[in-house]
């Protein structure tokens, strides 16, 4: 269920590390809790982002949820098709849906992500 | 928070988790705010039929040869007016104009009302009635008899017909008749919460789930769907109707909620109505107005309001809308700038996104 190359933080976002290129998401877990998404608020490219600070939002049709960027980095592509498909969020979120490309500025900073045994006994203990 | 354990729960409670619905908390009850998603139920209401547990609402009663003249009293509409069978919207306001509630007052008999109230205020209503009981009608606190079950939509009326020997087309929009449904003795009333046709039955709490079951059957061929509170308040949020706690409580008036409507200030003394009065001669300083969002961007209960780049007001409810693919809301303007056509900034994360000032309901049905 939850895809084993990905880390996680305790707000849902997952993060996927290819060199020092970062994918960041939410999980199924986040978008099955929100319900219909119905908006995406993403940052610009270029944007400096430090772990855990505010990343950007998502909004259901009755709830805005708040994002937070599961690492450092400057934002490298945000994802464009979400302004008009926000639903491929719910449809997609380890794929289609995905919200930011980020330049890490410290890979490593992963390991103080949750794998994805760690995540799911976290979400199941949630419940 | 409370603990789950503390949360009321209506005899549907089961129903609803053997349905896979998503729970919350909602002033004090567990109540379902979705099953198959807020957008998909909303549709169901608008385009085919869907049924709703509102047993969370409480019912309180004034009976009695005073029980006309006791709930005149303590309502803004005038309730001797209606006709036996007949139903209509009304303020509970406390002595300085403010909302105690929003209820719906039904007259069942010359010394019968029955009065349908939100969940999370029926023990202050029926305090507040029996603070004003001086002519000794008789109140009773009657939810506990009672569940509720809307079934809203343009199929609703064919959904209901299926399961009661009541000729529904002969109940008029805002009467009821006492029948039976599914042989069960049910108060049906062509009234609701979503903007659409449509039927509220009050039953006896141990028939509910029986009857859920067997509403859910008859709409079957028209697609019903159960609903939850999410598409509960974006149907009504179309259709502009006041959520209390929202567009409405103690610090507003029925003249400021654009609910002029429901106050007959020539029925004679009620409570508030000296408070209105001076309200209506010194003139109203804010008031409730619909909008639309032209920027990106969807506002949301409680966001700032700026009006020519000063602060003006707050959103009161803010949504997207399902039916009408546009982001809607309402919110409080300074009185003289309450009206369709004005450019207003909505503070969304700090940052102003227009919307303009739109004419309400939002949504309105084909008759």
């Amino acid at each position: 269920m939850v895809p084993e190359n990905l880390r996680y933080t305790k707000e849902h976002e997952w993060l996927l590390v290819e060199g020092d290129t970062g994918t960041v998401g939410i999980t199924d877990h986040a978008q099955e809790e929100l319900g219909d998404i119905v908006y995406v608020d993403l940052p610009r490219v270029g944007t400096a982002l430090a772990q855990a600070s505010p990343l950007g939002s998502v909004e259901s049709v009755k709830a805005v949820s708040e994002i937070f960027s599961p690492a450092s980095g400057e934002v490298t592509e945000a994802n464009a098709a979400l302004a008009d498909a926000p639903e491929k969020l719910n449809e997609d979120p380890y794929g289609a849906g995905w919200l930011v490309k980020m330049k890490l500025s410290d890979p490593a900073q992963a390991g103080s992500l949750m794998t994805a045994a760690e995540y799911q006994a976290y979400v199941g203990a949630e419940k | 928070m409370a603990s789950a354990s503390a949360l009321h729960t209506t005899p549907l409670h089961s129903v609803h988790h053997a349905l896979g619905a998503r729970m919350v908390d909602f002033g004090g009850w567990e109540m379902p705010v979705q099953y198959s998603g807020i957008i998909d139920e909303h549709m169901a209401v608008r385009t085919g039929v869907g049924l709703f547990d509102v047993s969370h609402m409480g019912e309180i009663e004034i009976r009695g040869p005073e029980a006309g003249a006791l709930a005149d009293l303590v309502t803004t509409n005038h309730a001797r007016k209606l006709k036996i069978g007949q139903a209509h919207y009304s303020g509970l306001l406390y002595e300085h104009g403010g909302f105690v509630d929003d209820i719906l007052v039904h007259k069942v008999a010359e010394d019968h009302y029955f009065l349908c109230v939100n969940a999370a205020n029926q023990e202050k209503d029926f305090e507040h009635i029996g603070s004003h009981n001086h002519l000794n009608a008789e109140v009773e606190f009657s939810s506990p008899r009672y569940a509720q079950i809307a079934i809203q939509g343009p199929r609703a009326r064919a959904t209901l017909q299926k399961l009661t020997p009541v000729d529904l087309a002969e109940i008029k929009y805002y009467w009821f008749t006492d029948g039976e449904v599914s042989g069960t003795p049910a108060r049906i009333a062509h009234t609701g919460y979503t903007g659409e046709d449509g039927f509220e039955i009050y039953v006896p709490p141990e028939e509910a789930q029986r009857l859920w079951r067997e509403v859910t059957e008859a709409g079957g061929e028209f697609g019903i769907k159960p609903c939850g509170l999410g598409a509960r308040n974006t149907l009504r949020l179309e259709a502009k109707m006041a959520l209390y706690g929202h567009e409405i409580d103690a610090t507003i008036s029925p003249l400021e909620a654009d609910l002029g409507w429901i106050v007959k200030f020539d029925k004679g003394e009620f409570v508030g109505r000296e408070a209105l009065i001076r309200q209506k001669e010194q003139g109203l300083t804010r008031k409730l107005v619909g909008f639309e969002m032209r920027g990106r961007g969807i506002a949301r209960d409680g966001y700032e309001v700026y009006l020519e780049g000063a602060p003006a007001g707050w959103v009161t409810s803010g949504s997207p809308s399902p039916a009408l693919n546009r982001n809607i809301g309402l919110c409080y303007l300074p009185a003289a700038h309450a009206q369709a056509g004005k450019t207003i900034q909505i503070i969304i994360r700090n940052q102003p996104v227009e919307a303009v000032t739109v004419e309400t309901p939002f949504y309105k049905r084909a008759k």
